[in-house]
């Protein structure tokens, strides 16, 4: 568009998301929605994809932005649409994605009589958005969608809501390409400050039972290449959140895992018994730490992060920095290179660590019942793609199961809903992570519940010829709640029974998708050969162990020392 | 412990929604909370009085930061600041008792800005200790109605 020409304001939010180099929008349109459905009917550089239930159009949106580090962009109508985003918007929040949710809104003049198909959504999304706006005057409209893409992807990342009334679409509105965005009250600290980089730098130099206990925010950041200098630079052993898994490369001799409640023995053990722990862009979820009190007793802490409201909230640092990961990152090895190091300091720790992984390593056992494993089936995920697909996730039990037998070895390949632990996110998500890297093998690993939440969009994966693979990992429970139903409520099932249900593969063929079973071990292999390699998106049943735990597991508010499952065979099934 | 926080904000629409819903958020009781223009007609100064910890009241003050249209916040030093509150008390006076409320007034530097046959209005600016301590010594004689802002304050100096 030639600049400062008078335009509409829904084409110009167009030209104004296409100037922020968005190329695909997820939607649904609706009345008050058609303005700005109409100017994308025109639009030569966005591509519009319409989902089949607004949810997920925000998780879409969501594993685009995961998957590539650009803004995910969703848009819906007023009222339903809009209040059918809040659970993608809400994910996006809790797992501090950059992502811009356009909401239509009845007229203007219209806002606050109950009319049709009015929700208020600035007022509903208050407590999820990093930002909102509602913009009334068109004029205002591409402003407001370049500092909505400015907020929502600098400093600690996060969704930002643009509600729009219908007449704002409609009105006048001159385009002139933005360049600066000056916000007064929004300055994001990314230079870690130099003194407090240099006191860590010191601490982490004298440390001898160091651990790195890494976060989303590495990823966010971009930090991993000087994460894998300050690594190897010291030789820091390397613990990942969810959030953080694919940080640092899984087939690094100082990669321990994942910690938390489903880490493995080594990671928790580590950062119970280490006298320096150095987070980076994790935040001290009780996911992670179980019991405060106890976590990292031992521990002196650096806590670098970009949001300083996360610094000190549920730990105290002996060292805060507020800083971007990479900035601060690349700080400290600049001054640790400085300073002399004898690799002999943190020997006996390595080695202790060592020989913990040897000692417990995460395992399981072969089913009886002639069902498959979920265990193996990730395992062959793992190995059929090469350690080298994207794989998003649901949540529940597979979810852990595919932190802990899949090798993560880079950045934004794990795709998961960390925070909210949002069932049905897997599907929609990984649509939208293969639309973002059409180069790569994406799969979903998902369970027979979450599918069930979300399996309508297999509907926009046909549609868009999106070739997602789906592996539905079959047990016919809801099974992590089943799980903490055995453990602890007395194996009293109460409504985690989901055998009745519909036949995947049949589904998966009426949507006219590729639809497969599997039963039998060695027909693993193959079948996700078979899916991977036919193009089109297709959805393998892998009918597995029914009553299967995820082990080790560090009960909710437990210490983590008090780990089930841990301590090799004897202690699988306390 | 009390901390009257003082925060700069982008006079716009929904701005006390965003700030007032953080604190609810975070399990605050809001005392008081008083909002006006501030010397630049584009901000707002809110200031609010909350009784709460060290930690959580520095948890909400980040948090606080963190909203796009705030832009400064200071939580104010009781020693260092000066602030004031302006109370309306409707107070029920006939024949002695109407002496006295005009005695306790007159000590208060209270002004008497409405009067009737049963009652007395007054206003009077203060501290918020000095409005407790006028309400205590009118309770006895009917209070029928408050009405306060909320306290406003500033740094003292040059803040």
């Amino acid at each position: 568009m030639t600049p400062d020409k008078k335009t509409k304001g829904a084409k110009a939010l167009v030209t104004a998301l296409e100037d922020e180099g968005c190329d695909v929008i997820f939607g649904f349109p609706g009345g008050v929605a058609i303005p700005f459905y109409d100017a994308l009917y025109d639009a030569k550089k966005l591509r519009h994809v319409l989902v089949r239930h607004e949810q997920g159009a925000a998780h879409a949106a969501d594993g685009y932005a995961r998957a590539t580090g650009r803004v995910g962009v969703c848009t819906s109508t007023s009222g339903p649409g809009a209040t059918n985003l809040i659970t993608g918007i809400a994910n996006a929040y809790l797992d501090s994605v950059p992502l811009v949710a356009i909401t239509w809104q009845v007229r203007s003049d219209l806002i606050g009589t109950d009319a049709f198909q009015e929700a208020d959504m600035t007022g509903i999304t208050l407590p999820i958005v990093k930002h909102s706006y509602l913009v009334k005057d068109a004029a205002d409209l591409p402003q407001v969608a370049h500092e909505a893409f400015h907020i929502a992807s600098t400093g600690r990342p996060g969704p930002v809501v643009i509600d729009v009334p219908v007449d704002a679409a409609l009105g006048d509105c001159v385009y002139q390409r933005q360049v600066s965005t000056d916000l007064p009250g929004y300055k994001p600290t990314v230079k870690g400050h130099i003194k407090q980089i240099r006191a860590a730098a010191k601490a982490i130099n004298e440390a001898q039972r160091p651990v790195l206990y890494l976060g989303g925010g590495v990823i966010s950041a971009g930090a991993a290449p000087e994460i894998l200098q300050l690594a190897e630079l010291r030789r820091l052993p390397v613990a990942t959140t969810l959030m953080g898994l694919g940080a640092f490369p899984e087939t690094h001799e100082l990669s321990m895992g994942m910690l938390g409640m489903h880490g493995t023995v080594t990671a928790n053990y580590a950062v119970h018994e280490c006298d320096l722990l150095i987070a980076v862009g994790a935040r001290f979820d009780d996911r992670v730490t179980g019991k405060l009190k106890a976590f990292a007793p031992h521990a002196r802490i650096i806590h670098v992060d970009v949001d300083p409201a996360e610094i000190g909230k549920n730990v105290a640092p002996l060292i805060p920095i507020v800083g971007d990961a990479k900035h601060v990152c690349a700080g400290l090895v600049n001054e640790l290179q400085g300073m002399e190091w004898p690799p002999e300091r943190t020997e006996p720790w390595l080695a202790r660590i060592a020989e913990r992984r040897r000692e417990f390593p995460l395992h399981y056992e072969d089913p009886t019942d002639g069902t498959l494993a979920p265990q193996f089936v990730i395992q062959e995920i793992d190995r059929v793609t090469a350690h080298d697909a994207v794989v998003c996730t649901d949540v529940g039990q597979h979810q852990m199961w595919a932190t802990q037998y899949y090798t993560y070895t880079f950045p934004r390949q794990f795709i998961s809903s960390g925070g909210l632990g949002t069932m049905g996110f897997g599907l929609p998500a990984s649509i939208g992570a293969k639309i973002g890297r059409p180069d790569a093998t994406v799969v979903d690993i998902s369970g027979d519940g979450g599918f069930q939440m979300t399996m309508q969009e297999l509907a926009t994966a046909v549609n868009y010829d999106v070739p997602v693979v789906v592996c539905i990992l079959n047990n016919g429970y809801l099974g992590m709640v089943r799980q903490w139903q055995e453990l602890f409520w007395n194996k009293r099932y109460s409504f985690t029974c989901i055998d009745v249900q519909p036949d995947f593969k049949l589904l998966a063929e009426a949507f006219g998708a590729v639809g497969m079973r599997v039963t039998d071990k060695d027909q693993v292999e193959p079948a996700l050969r078979e899916a991977i390699a036919c193009g089109r998106p297709a959805v393998i049943d892998f009918k597995t162990s029914p009553e299967e735990n995820v082990y080790p597991m560090v009960p909710a508010g437990s210490e983590i020392t008090e780990m089930i499952g841990g301590h090799g065979k004897d202690g699988r099934k306390s | 412990m009390k901390h009257t926080l003082s925060i700069l904000v982008e006079n716009k629409p929904g701005v006390l929604t965003r700030v007032a819903g953080l604190f609810a958020r975070r399990g605050f009781n809001i005392e008081s909370l008083a909002v006006g223009l501030s010397e630049d007609p584009k901000l707002s100064r809110i200031t609010i009085v909350i009784d709460g910890d060290e930690h959580p009241v520095d948890q909400v003050t980040k948090q606080l930061h963190k909203l796009i249209n705030v832009l400064k916040i200071r939580d104010l030093d009781p020693d260092n600041a000066v602030s004031a509150e302006l109370l309306l008390v409707r107070v029920a006076g006939e024949g002695d008792k109407r002496t006295e409320a005009l005695q306790i007034a007159e000590i208060f530097k209270a002004k008497i800005v409405d009067v009737d046959r049963r009652a007395i209005t007054l206003r009077v600016v203060g501290t918020n200790d000095k409005l407790e301590a006028l309400l205590e010594l009118l309770q006895p004689l009917g209070v029928l109605e408050v009405v306060r802002t909320g306290t406003i304050a500033m740094g003292r100096g040059r803040g």
